[in-house]
């Protein structure tokens, strides 16, 4: 397969899955023309007149798809862990006998580990998602038929839009729905929030089936995903584990070591003068994430300051500041635990918002270019600041990209994380795999010292008399490597086993079968 | 000796930093590792050449070693094998890891100890980043947080913690067992830069004094001059009648501190929040340390959740005279810190009597004056001293009365 070298310094191919790819060509340098895709056209003629789309089971719903070989099928991760519905369209293809799916998700989770069977079987050829645990390793063992394709949540939407990705059959699980498919992620029994990674499958998908546990009667709104987009609706039993769906509450971390990454990040936040009356913000809902949470919530209440909004991945400390008036609004692409599910269904002020319009590169603009603080996290740092979160050091496939190098966009991005991880250094001489450049990522803090991007001199220069543990990132590294010893190198064959997209759709690097022993 | 076998270390999901070793000496075949490590890719190859290196300087050529790691760092894996390899041949000989020169300070008698961080001496996850809490003192324990059957191993882990782990300037505290199994504990201390021994349940003179002879035989041994400083612990009632001459045992006992978990127990009384029941141990402890001219410190306190009564109980301990708290959790350090830190109008008092004292002298005056009061010398040294300390907690700059316009005559 021919190679080339990208934009980023890294060989990545020039075709996968028979597919001519672009290589990477720099930030915001890929300028792609012409129009973009659409679904085939159909008319309402074609449907029942009193809008009841429902079909009995799933198997009669995807037969009257036309479910063929070789189809791309896609599923949204809201219900996340507590997903019963997935895996139980490839067990019902694989009963069919249909080879050669594309399974699309826009996240898999552990609880789609049974899906190896059907990669083994050759029911599924590929996943173009994230991929994690014994499906990260399955991958990067080599053993997936076709090569895998990794996207950001804003990457995934670019795909579907400029029609990379065409997909055959989206499959929408749905917490509450009526008859005639529009959809939403509050009420019944397996409430998960919002439905906002679902948008583009809906309208642009050849056909939709959605699935719910929560038929309603007509109209169910605010509708999320709107019935005019859908074809059939199925109701089951039940979509999902409520408990796996949503975490009752979101633990802040307990470690001191965290917590001082959390202080430490608070801090340069306050000293450096990003945080300020009307900021805007993001934070994840990882424990170190959840705690810098209530930490700048302390410093707004103290100022007297408000943020203008927060967008979400949305959690109960997020809610707090809305509740207790330092958030104006909640902008909210997902609902992490049941404090935020619960605040989306009833607070005017805490809104729905899909990644549609949030981190999409054919938007016209981006919302994450206009936040002022961005929290992310990353398996591997490397000394040009460049990151990886899907692949560990030790060459294994391990998360996906989720909205990552969608929300390196934004003013400032730091990443709090520990110096290592049981004797694993996250700061390297360069990264496994590439997911995002270094120009974009800002500020490192770790629980023995800060690093600043020199391409942020106004950053340093703001908090070089503040008394906060400025390092370099090299003497980040030398200190880890001085407690951790210095690391081997994964080894890789040359076969690749997935792409890494950046955002705009450009190859931005692989990752290669690891060494068998 | 085919037979025989030694375990060391921990494992187990929950287990961090730290991996488990089962040694078995043969009578041939070289030595066989096998190795199952979460960092196998990036560290497999260097823990098996530093295992082959260790057993080779016990003098083991043949033996069978297996490795259960779980990320530990090499200060651990070295302690966890040496543990081993001396359960099955005693021997006096230290397979040493470097002394960090980052290690190598001593400290002074009369620092400030407000803040002690207890870490269990068998737990390496905890030892790490213990220095990064900015502690006064770390006391790596040898005594109740390990478990009996650990405490050789746990021994050897804390030697090499001290040569191989910064923390930071923090004071390097050991506290070791009691009676003889404590003097023993000293061989793995005193020649790897501890600055301070806690003695644990202390009731009498003459243990403080076996341990500083001890203590001096191994200095005596290996040239060191350094100090090493003393704590013993008032852990029981007879300790408590005991306490002013334990204070003055040695011109190394720099603080007494008070243990209120084993004193209620040794009363037969329940530990209750408002303290009435120790009152009498604590002032009497306060009272025999300011008599000897050390420093008393308190108990820790153990609600590691509630950080508002702990902000309450340094009050009060403040208030009684005590000098300083034990931690045993880093989240507690700042509550800790701050309640006995001087407070912004102690401050702002001391300023004014340090310049009225000063202008006195200037003028030639015998006697200061302060408004209308007259100041005696003893006010003025206890102003000197929170001025000190204000200084050196970055309260306070240290050319402060440069920065301020003179006070009015």
């Amino acid at each position: 397969m021919p190679a080339v070298i990208n934009a980023a310094g890294r060989a990545v191919p020039t075709e996968i899955n028979g597919k001519p790819v672009i290589p990477f060509k720099g930030v915001g340098k890929h300028m792609p023309y012409g129009n973009k895709y659409g679904p085939p056209i159909p008319s309402c003629s074609d449907f029942p007149d009193d809008g009841n789309k429902v079909v009995p089971t799933l198997e009669e719903a995807l037969l009257r798809c036309g479910i063929r070989d070789g189809m791309t099928i896609s599923t949204h991760h809201h219900l996340r862990d507590g997903d019963l519905v997935s895996n139980r369209i490839f067990e019902i293809a694989s009963v069919m006998g249909v080879k050669d799916l594309v399974w699309f998700p826009s996240a898999s989770f552990p609880c789609n580990d049974p899906v190896i069977k059907y990669l083994e079987n050759g029911t599924i050829n590929r996943i173009e998602g994230s991929m994690n645990g014994p499906l990260g390793r399955f991958v990067s063992e080599g053993k997936m038929k076709g090569t895998a394709v990794l996207r950001s949540h804003g990457g995934r939407v670019q795909a579907i839009q400029d029609g990379e990705v065409k997909i055959d059959i989206a499959v929408l699980v749905a917490p509450s729905s009526d008859s005639y498919g529009n959809a939403k992620g509050t009420g019944g029994k397996s409430a998960c929030g919002v439905l906002g990674y679902a948008k583009a499958d809906s309208m642009y998908a050849d056909k939709v089936i959605v699935v719910t546990d929560n038929l309603v009667d007509l109209p169910c709104l605010p509708a999320e995903i709107e019935g005019n987009y859908v074809d059939f609706v199925v109701v089951v039993e039940k979509i999902g584990i409520p408990e796996k769906i949503v975490s009752g509450t979101t633990q802040i971390t307990k470690s001191p070591d965290r917590l001082l990454i959390a202080e430490l990040t608070a801090s340069f936040l306050e000293k450096s003068g990003i945080l300020k009356d009307g900021v805007t913000m993001q934070a994840g809902a990882g424990g170190t994430s959840l705690a810098i949470a209530v930490f700048l919530h302390e410093i707004l209440k103290k100022k007297g300051w408000k943020s203008k909004f927060g967008f979400g991945g949305s959690t109960k400390y997020m809610v707090e500041m809305l509740e207790q008036g330092q958030m104006e609004y909640i902008l909210d692409a997902q609902a992490f635990d049941l404090d935020a599910v619960i605040s989306v269904g009833k607070n005017p002020r805490h809104i729905p918002y899909p990644v549609f319009n949030a981190y999409n590169y054919h938007s016209k603009g981006n919302l994450t270019s206009m936040m002022d603080i961005m929290i992310l996290g990353a398996t591997e740092i490397d000394l040009n600041f460049n990151g990886n979160v899907v692949t560990h050091s030790d060459g294994c496939l391990l998360h996906g990209i989720g909205g990552w190098q969608n929300c390196l966009h934004a003013r400032n991005v730091i990443l709090p994380v520990p110096l290592f991880r049981d004797r694993i250094p996250v700061i390297v001489d360069e990264v496994t795999t590439l997911c995002g450049p270094g120009e974009l990522i800002d500020v490192i803090i770790t629980e023995r010292g800060i690093a600043i991007n020199p391409l942020r001199d106004d950053l340093f220069e703001s908090v070089k008399e503040s008394g906060l543990p400025i390092k370099t990132i090299q003497e980040l590294k030398d200190e880890a490597e001085k407690i951790c010893g210095k690391p081997s190198k994964a080894e890789f064959d040359d076969e690749i086993v997935a792409a890494i997209k950046w955002v705009d759709g450009t190859v931005i690097d692989v990752v290669r079968k690891i060494k068998s022993k | 000796m085919s037979n025989s076998y030694a375990t060391s270390g921990n494992s187990g999901p929950k287990v961090r930093s730290d991996c488990e070793m089962i040694l078995e000496l043969r009578d041939e075949g070289g030595i066989v590792i096998e190795l199952k490590s979460k960092v196998q890719i990036l560290y497999g190859e260097s823990i098996e050449k530093q295992c082959v290196e260790i057993l080779n300087y016990f003098g083991i050529r043949d033996a069978y070693l297996k490795i259960d790691d779980s990320g530990a760092l090499p200060f651990v894996t070295a302690a966890r094998l040496e543990a081993a390899i001396k359960q099955l041949i005693p021997s006096d000989m230290a397979f040493l890891p470097e002394l960090l020169e980052e290690n190598t300070y001593s400290t002074s008698s009369g620092r400030f100890r407000f803040s002690r961080l207890y870490i269990p001496g068998n737990a390496p996850g905890m030892m790490i980043n213990a220095g990064l809490h900015s502690a006064d003192g770390i006391i790596l324990d040898l005594e109740d947080s390990v478990a009996p059957e650990k405490k050789d191993e746990a021994r050897i882990l804390v030697r090499n913690a001290l040569r191989q782990v910064s923390f930071n300037g923090a004071e390097r505290m050991v506290r070791i067992n009691q009676g003889e199994r404590g003097l023993k504990d000293l061989d793995f201390l005193v020649p790897h830069n501890v600055n301070l021994i806690l003695i644990p349940k202390c009731e009498s003179t003459s243990s403080v004094r076996d341990i500083e002879n001890r203590i001096m035989e191994i200095k005596n041994w290996f040239g060191i001059s350094h100090p090493v400083y003393l704590m013993p612990i008032i852990e029981t009632a007879l300790g408590v009648e005991m306490c002013f001459e334990i204070a003055r045992a040695s011109t190394d006992v720099v603080a007494i501190a008070v243990g209120l978990e084993d004193l209620t127990a040794d009363l037969g009384v329940a530990r209750t929040s408002d303290g009435a029941e120790s009152f009498y141990a604590r002032t009497r402890l306060v009272n025999a340390a300011k008599a000897a001219g050390i420093q008393p410190i308190d108990s820790v306190f153990s609600d590691v959740s509630d950080m508002e009564a702990l902000r309450q109980t340094v009050i009060s301990s403040k208030a009684l005279g005590f000098e300083g708290m034990g931690c045993i959790h880093p989240r507690q350090i700042p509550v800790i810190k701050q309640g006995f830190a001087p407070g912004p109008e102690e401050i702002e008092k001391s300023k004014k009597i340090v310049l009225a004292f000063e202008n006195a002298r200037e003028q030639g005056l015998g006697v200061a004056a302060l408004g209308s009061k007259m100041i005696d010398p003893p006010v003025v040294a206890r102003a000197q001293k929170i001025i000190d300390l204000a200084i050196s907690l970055g309260l306070l700059s240290g050319n402060w009365m440069n920065e301020i316009p003179a006070v009015p005559k």
